[in-house]
């Protein structure tokens, strides 16, 4: 296959699942096995493409062949392919696990082509190489999530739904702005261009202006320190499967934004916005932990984790070494891993338990041993405790902030850490190791008597527990790769390259009449 | 014309960020829109205005010297259609809401997140 198959694929993948799967909305079975299939064949086309930028080449392509500036390109390097992977990986855990969701609640034939329509959404964002397409791709995930968070119709979701549109809608149309600005100060929406026509910029104010504009639009979408209200007002509403999907990429689609913008638009603007992001990344990591040690329900001390952890991914940015940018790079790929996993252990809790509420069940430890072994894996490695992933990411970007001499940035993440192992410990004494309360024996005898939707659950849940250990106990590729992906941002050339070709088209800011006539 | 058009945009921008502020949902929503509308006057402002000329090149040439620049028309052309798209979804959901929570109150909808309760005993 060729470059331009390969980049393709990730998009036409979910596309065309997108459309199967609305097609067969009057055929349950033969819709979730069309959208597990979807889900695998676009792991595969990651594959493919990872496979083709593994030796460090950048590829792109030009899509209906408009030359570069003109038309929207598509690349590829380390950190992107990699991104499109991980996407792969969750979307085929999650489908499995929507397998599992028929007590009671039949999955809405609506959730699986919008689903997919989220995975086209995250894909795109991950591979566009222009700024106004990625704003596209921003909307495209964006339509799917409202769809996806309200589609039960519960009163608590419409009501987290209308928090959820507002601030995400005002955000985006913050980034819509700033696109714009962008196109009035350069000519240029295309991201390599920018590269290169923002370095010769001669007003340095507007870039950093245009700078922080974007990291408000991306910092909203990626839940950080204050803009992160819309995310636990509305995450635990969700169903597990939803849940899990979003707790693993939406965020991180802004994380993954903020880090490419700032690496290869404003490489230059490490200086003041750097000092910006590290205090926003402190404020981020501690109003999180303190946020989830406040609450008893399990999806809401999880979602307040997403936000914590979101600080952690944003350090390396502060920090602006290529360790630390390899740490922030670990960070997302073990966090996404993670994260989703623990959602779907929180819905396998719920259906052991009784109740998301940690107070109201209990004893799971007997009642599903093997759910609880499964639970302290991405709990304990998103405390950091070695020898699990998150003690390697954890441990690249401490030591990568004490090297540069950020020791407060590092104490912070180390006490936050601490505080992480806390709530996870609250949820085990509560939920799993605590004698059950009364009234929880009829969930329990549920769990025990449904054992195709147990084995169902529990697959999705120990695959995923299985890539974090992998991580931990041989975590030098993956580091490696880390540290490869983190130095291939840090010199732009080759994306710039790859993207304008070695004789580029140069465009001027848009001209005013006055400016054109002599 | 473009300084008054920018004077326009900060106009659009203030009175939407005032909608917003506010409680109630139909005025959130049309802050909103004036908020799309403001981005979209802002996309074509940045793309300067040069000509009223439509960028439409005759037949039997290959240029025309001077024309309105048509990549902003093209970029808010998207952007209309797609917040034309969310503005409805948010009408449709902010009218299911009204109807199901009884309440066009943001600060009244606490079905999501409830008021933490008095302490209880057991809570440890």
């Amino acid at each position: 296959m060729n470059g331009h198959q390969l980049l393709i694929l990730p998009i036409v993948v979910p596309l065309l699942t997108l459309v199967v799967c609305a097609a067969l909305w009057r055929q349950k079975r033969l819709q979730r096995l069309a959208s597990l299939a979807g889900s695998l064949a676009l792991l595969a086309a990651a594959v493919a493409l990872l496979r083709a930028v593994f030796d460090g080449a950048v590829i792109a392509s030009d899509v209906g062949a408009w030359r570069a500036p003109f038309g929207i390109s598509l690349v590829a390097d380390l950190f992107s392919a990699a991104m499109v992977v991980i996407t792969g990986i969750m979307a085929t855990a999650v489908s499995v696990f929507a397998f599992a969701e028929r007590d009671g609640e039949p999955v809405n034939p609506f959730f699986h082509p919008l689903y997919h329509g989220l995975l086209l959404g995250v894909s795109g964002a991950f591979l566009t190489g222009d700024l106004f397409n990625l704003y596209v791709w921003f909307e495209v995930m964006l339509i799917a999530s409202f769809g996806l968070l309200t589609v039960g119709g519960s009163r608590a979701q419409l009501d987290a739904g209308i928090k959820y549109v507002m601030l995400n809608l005002v955000a985006t149309t913050l980034f819509l702005v700033a696109v714009g600005m962008l196109y009035g100060a350069t000519g240029t929406l295309n991201m390599a261009d920018l590269s290169r026509s923002l370095a010769q910029a001669s007003n340095p104010g507007l870039v950093t202006t245009l700078a922080v504009l974007l990291l408000i639009a991306f910092g909203s979408k990626a839940a950080v320190f204050p803009l992160f209200f819309w995310l636990p007002a509305s995450y635990h509403t969700a169903s597990a499967p939803v849940a899990a999907i979003f707790a693993a990429l939406l965020t991180k689609v802004g994380v993954y934004a903020i880090i490419r913008v700032f690496t290869l638009v404003f490489p230059g603007e490490t200086g003041y916005v750097g000092n910006a992001i590290g205090v926003i990344a402190a404020l981020t990591m501690v109003t999180g932990v303190l946020g989830a040690a406040a609450h008893y329900d399990v999806r809401r001390i999880l979602s307040f984790h997403i936000i914590s952890q979101i600080g952690y991914m944003l350090i390396g940015l502060a920090v602006a070494t290529p360790l630390a940018l390899a740490g922030s790079i670990l960070y997302v790929l073990h966090h996404i891993v993670v994260k989703a996993n623990l959602f779907l252990v929180a819905g396998a809790m719920r259906l052991a338990g009784g109740s998301f509420d940690v107070r109201r069940s209990g004893g799971l430890h007997r009642t599903a041993p093997l759910l609880a072994m499964l639970f302290l894996v991405p709990a304990m490695s998103l405390a950091g405790i070695p020898p699990l992933s998150g003690f390697w990411a954890k441990y690249v970007v401490v030591k990568s902030s004490l090297d540069a001499g950020h020791v407060a940035l590092a104490a912070v993440a180390l006490a936050v850490g601490l505080l992480t192992l806390y709530s996870m410990l609250k949820i085990w004494n509560e939920a799993f190791w605590k004698t059950p309360p009364e009234g929880s024996e009829r969930s329990r005898q549920q769990w025990l008597a449904s054992p195709a939707t147990r084995a169902t659950m529990l697959l999705p849940i120990a695959a995923l527990a299985a890539i974090t250990l992998t991580i931990g106990i041989a975590a030098e590729p993956f580091v490696d790769f880390s540290i490869r992906a983190a130095n291939q941002l840090l010199e732009p050339g080759a994306y710039v390259e790859a993207v304008l070709g070695p004789d580029p088209i140069r465009l001027a800011p848009p001209q005013r009449l006055k400016e054109i006539s002599p | 014309m473009e300084p008054f058009l920018a004077v326009a945009f900060g106009v659009l921008v203030a009175v939407s960020a005032y909608l917003l502020l506010s409680r109630n949902l139909l005025r959130m929503l049309l802050g909103l829109l004036l908020l799309g509308n403001a981005a979209n006057l802002c996309i074509f402002i940045a793309g300067r205005l040069a000509s009223d000329q439509p960028p439409i090149v005759k037949k039997g040439e290959l240029a025309i010297a001077l024309s309105a620049n048509p990549l902003p028309q093209a970029l808010i052309l998207t952007a209309i259609v797609i917040s034309f798209a969310l503005v409805v979804f948010a009408m449709v959901l902010f009218q299911l809401a009204h109807r199901r929570l009884g309440t066009m109150d943001t600060d009244a909808m606490r079905v999501a997140e409830p008021r933490p309760a008095a302490p209880s005993g057991d809570a440890s």
